[in-house]
């Protein structure tokens, strides 16, 4: 549908498109979650700066870029860093 | 989540460092404005890293013309909406510290003064990031940036930052706040209450940023609260002039824990830390949080 | 059929409002200032329904202009010298946008020395920036080509915006008369806008003002390259659909008298007024000197140049400098064309013209010593 869609002026009519852009290649550490300790609160998700952490908890490694803010903010340590 | 409008308006796959402060300013306010919302954006990072031709992160209507200008083509979209009868559509601006209080100060404060029906978020990472560190207006005192660097003659900036939620409030805008990224619920609080204040409106938003402050991408959340908690950055409201604090930290904690977690900071001796703590400490009294 | 004597400010507005921009974003400068007054007056006074934007600065008036633009509504704002040359980054944003934004200067001379008067140093200066500069010759003019630009600008194929250049105080200040045309076949001649390749629908989301990187830049431009250089066809061909419903007619250029001469003057503007002149009165003398008006200096018409001048010589009036080069118009013409070229530089900041400065570029060129000459300096 956007092929046929002129765009000029580098506009870019494709919403959301930089998700062809996988940044989970950036990552040398990886967030694991503990589902039996995680406890639901939603901190994770909502300071997930690549909003890239499901409602279920679970990071979306195609673009986790491995901050590990999720890590470090979650209050009952479901989350830890990994070595890739 | 309760409350939280579960879509992603700033889809993954920008181009933000890791830990970027600014992406979690800008993901929360538009969770809180929801997608009836066009966004404008100055150049800066948050520009840069989420439209990436042929790419764009944006997965509502966007637009950017350049670095100082953002509050005036906002402005324009808000002529065209109410051309077009679309008057309950949320205009959100997002500029950097930079684009906001230097570059910018001139189209914004127009924009304020006209009452243009916008939301002005400014993500406020103390210094021209994108282009490398560099001082703005919103540095703080004493912290060192690569135009302002600290050294043998020099303790880095020797100025405090420029107060611009008061500037904004001396304008007569009808809602002003601050908010950090670190307090999420605070935050979006204040950007729904900006979307249904009639009028324009502005935000200050204190985004700790890795890159630019020297600490370990993780501690972006941690360092806001530091700020928060130590009253180096103060939350609150101006309804109509009228301010109120909305967070109240349990503990005041000494401005040094969060000088000492950042690299910029970290030439800083007793006595300008001192100088800090005390201008802090005004700063809490003023705002009724000490006595 | 309804004349009025009015200014070319006014025939500029009167067009203004029969064109119906949903958004005037505008701030003041002289001369310009009575363009964007008259338009304050049809909002005041319920004859125009358009947002009018009372922005803090030119380079605001600009990217509001982009911003009602970008949002998909026909959009006008006006300026002048340093007002244009203040909004100098958003004019090359809103080409490179390609936002069909109508803008109205009113040439007048650039600082320093400060001068309010007209030359056409201004939007000669933004000759690069991508936008397509129509020069006007009269009040006439002037109002017709604002409903010419907005239909080509306008066109989805072109998307390109157009800057409608009338000589400061010259004629934004002297009176006319123009024949308007009814609110209907304005109508006609040029609909509603509706936008098709950049617009802020949150139905259909899009991002403008990308940043396009070292692979795609040179693509985009050349893109922008391309429809400047197609819109001569689309000039040309709505100066002519606007010749039939109206009875004038206009193109990329106006060649007067120039058919048989042994020299064609060159220029743009009102000061083409007095070379018509001069030249009834030359060929009543027997000599055969002619005229070509450029009127399009962006897309400039070198084809039609070329075709236009024959073997004939050359002398090109500027009232611009490019320094050490001589005027602008001067060196695209002497790029285009194979013929003997002279270049004139006049006018500068307001000085007066006279039909004898004419006859002495008439002269100089029958017996060229200097490329290039500044007509009218003092001792």
């Amino acid at each position: 549908m956007v092929k046929n869609m002129k765009s000029i002026g580098a506009a870019v009519r494709d919403p959301g498109s930089t998700r062809r852009n996988k940044t989970g290649s950036w990552r040398t550490f990886k967030p694991v979650a503990d589902k039996e300790k995680c406890i639901g609160c939603g901190i994770c998700y909502l300071y997930c700066p690549d909003g890239c952490i499901t409602l279920e908890y679970d990071p979306d490694y195609d673009y986790c870029k491995g901050c590990g803010i999720c890590a470090e903010e979650c209050p009952v340590k479901a989350i830890t860093m990994e070595r890739e | 989540m309760k409350g939280v409008d579960e879509k992603e308006y700033l889809a993954p796959g920008h181009r933000a460092c890791a830990g970027c402060g600014a992406t979690i300013a800008a993901r929360l306010a538009l969770k809180a404005l929801g997608e009836n919302t066009i966004a404008v954006s100055a150049t800066g990072c948050l520009e840069v890293i989420t439209t990436p031709y042929p790419e764009t992160a944006w997965e509502i209507p966007w637009i950017h013309v350049a670095f100082e200008n953002a509050s005036a083509v906002a402005s324009g979209v808000e002529g065209a909406l109410k051309a077009q009868g679309k008057e309950d559509t949320n205009i959100v601006v997002f500029g950097g510290d930079g684009g906001t209080t230097d570059i910018g100060m001139q189209s914004l404060s127009g924009a304020m003064e006209r009452g243009q029906n916008i939301i002005y978020i400014c993500y406020d990472n103390e210094a021209y990031m994108n282009t490398g560190i560099q001082r703005s207006s919103s540095t703080p005192y004493g912290a060192s940036t690569t135009t302002s660097p600290a050294g043998k003659e020099s303790f880095g900036e020797d100025k405090f930052k420029k107060n611009m939620a008061a500037i904004m409030v001396a304008h007569g805008v009808p809602y002003v706040a601050t908010a950090c990224i670190s307090h999420p619920q605070d935050l979006m609080a204040k950007v729904k209450k900006a979307a249904e204040t009639p009028g324009p409106a502005y935000i200050h938003v204190l985004q700790p940023c890795a890159t630019g402050w020297g600490y370990s991408p993780d501690k972006t959340v941690k360092l806001g609260k530091l700020a928060v908690d130590t009253h180096m950055w103060l939350l609150y409201e101006a309804v109509n002039g009228q301010i109120e604090v909305t967070v109240k930290p349990s503990q005041k904690l000494p401005v040094e824990e969060y000088l000492k977690a950042q690299k910029r900071f970290r030439h800083l001796d007793e006595e300008h830390i001192e100088i800090i703590q005390k201008f802090v400490d005004g700063q809490s009294k003023q705002f009724g949080l000490t006595e | 059929m309804v004349v009025k004597v009015i200014s070319s400010a006014e025939a500029i507005s009167e067009a203004v409002k029969l064109a119906r921009p949903a958004v005037i974003p505008v701030y003041p400068i002289t001369p310009q200032t009575k363009i964007s007054e008259k338009l304050a007056d049809y909002v005041a006074d319920g004859e125009l329904d358009s947002q009018y934007i009372r922005v803090e600065s030119e380079h605001s008036a600009m990217s509001a202009a982009i911003g009602a633009s970008g949002a998909g509504v026909r959009v006008f704002t006006a300026t002048s010298s340093q007002g244009l040359a203040y909004m100098h980054e958003p004019v090359f944003a809103a080409a490179g946008m390609r936002l069909p934004i109508v803008m109205a200067n009113a040439n007048r001379a650039l600082s320093a020395p400060i001068n309010i008067w007209n030359d056409q140093q201004d939007s000669i200066s933004e000759r690069d920036s991508g936008w397509i500069q129509l020069f006007c010759e009269t009040g006439q003019e002037a109002f017709d080509t604002v409903l010419q630009a907005y239909k080509i600008a306008e066109n989805p194929e072109i998307c390109v915006p157009v800057m409608v250049c009338v000589d400061g105080f010259i004629l934004t200040h002297t009176v006319d008369p123009v024949e308007l045309i009814t609110q209907e076949e304005a109508n006609e001649f040029l609909p509603p806008f509706e936008a098709v390749n950049a617009y802020l629908r949150t139905e259909d989301p899009m991002s403008l003002g990308t940043l396009a990187d070292p692979d795609h830049y040179l693509e985009i431009r050349y893109e922008l390259e391309q429809a400047i250089n197609d819109s001569k066809a689309l000039i040309e061909e709505v100066g002519k659909e606007y010749g039939d419903k109206f009875g004038r007619y206009y193109g990329l250029i106006e060649e007067y008298k120039s058919e048989d001469a042994d020299i064609i003057l060159v220029a743009m503007g009102s000061i083409c007024g007095t070379i018509k002149d001069v030249i009834d009165e030359q060929r009543e003398a027997g000599k055969k000197i002619g005229l070509i008006r450029v009127r399009s200096f962006r897309p400039f018409p070198k084809e039609a140049l070329k075709e236009a001048v024959k073997d004939a010589k050359l002398a090109v009036l500027d009232k611009d400098i490019s320094f050490s080069v001589g005027g602008a118009l001067y060196s695209d013409v002497k790029s285009s064309v194979d013929n003997e070229t002279y270049g004139y530089v006049l006018g500068l900041g307001g000085r007066d013209i006279t039909p004898k400065d004419i006859e002495d570029i008439i002269t100089k060129t029958e017996n060229p010593t200097k490329d290039v000459e500044w007509i009218g300096l003092r001792e």
